[in-house]
């Protein structure tokens, strides 16, 4: 991806060049391609991290946009990792 | 960061202390948010962290813990574990950390297996019915080594 700043692991250093575009590039190199409910999924997301909300997977059971058996159908092999990263946000730092 | 080479994660988890559960269960959560496979294999006080009525009251130990810092006598006064469980669940609660009936809830959803020992549950006279919905089933642990089905899995004993 050209233009973009990536850090080591593959996330986003600079939010503001975040773009759909950017994501569908990013979810397509983890094997995903972008469904509506992905989408739902990475607005959350950015908006819990705009709120300056820790992510965790107990908070995706109480989004209310979407349940923990899906999140890992939809984002397989490390999902919060993988959805966090194509959402442009920083990987989460808690352990659970 | 690169990639891990473990592929799964096998727990026994042997004792009933809060400390002890919530160790194995944030391991398995673990495992699974990085796309690692986990089981868990409830066995003998293990047990209770899988018996409906029970999962809900387990306790930290405060005696035989060198690192309470109190004199043992004092760890065993009446109400002493109830007080130190309760600080300890009031931090667990700061930092997030689900009770441990939701964290089952989580571990299953997130396609972690839990199987209590078959062995244990004869010896403690239990029944399915005492044991959580979310149970994959009661396995021996000839049954549960069987799990272990590709390379680079590895055991742990809690």
């Amino acid at each position: 991806m050209d233009n973009v700043n990536l850090n080591e692991e593959g996330y986003l250093t600079d939010f503001s060049q975040w773009s759909k575009e950017v994501a569908e590039k990013i979810a397509a190199e983890n094997e995903i391609s972008l469904t509506d409910k992905h989408w739902e999924v990475v607005d959350f997301l950015q908006k819990k991290h705009n709120n300056e909300e820790a992510l965790s997977i107990r908070g995706i059971k109480k989004s209310g946009v979407i349940n923990i058996k899906e999140f890992y159908d939809l984002f397989p092999g490390g999902p919060l990792k993988i959805s966090t990263k194509i959402a442009g946000i920083p990987k989460p730092k808690s352990c659970i | 960061m690169p990639k891990s080479n473990v592929k799964k994660m096998l727990f026994i988890l042997s004792k009933a202390t809060i400390e002890n559960v919530y160790a194995a269960f944030i391991m398995a959560n673990g495992a699974r948010m990085e796309g690692i496979e986990a089981e868990i294999f409830f066995t003998f006080f293990g047990l209770e962290a899988i018996q409906k009525k029970k999962l809900e009251h387990l306790h930290v130990a405060t005696v035989g813990n060198p690192a309470m810092h109190m004199p043992t006598m004092l760890g065993g006064l009446p109400g002493m574990e109830a007080l130190a469980t309760k600080m300890m669940k009031k931090e667990m609660e700061k930092l997030d950390m689900p009770p441990i009936g939701e964290f089952l809830e989580i571990l299953s959803d997130s396609g972690c297996k839990l199987w209590a020992c078959k062995l244990a549950v004869e010896m403690f006279h239990l029944e399915e019915k005492d044991l959580i919905d979310d149970l994959d089933g009661i396995l021996t642990i000839g049954d549960f080594y069987s799990r272990a089905t590709e390379d680079n899995t590895q055991m742990l004993f809690v």
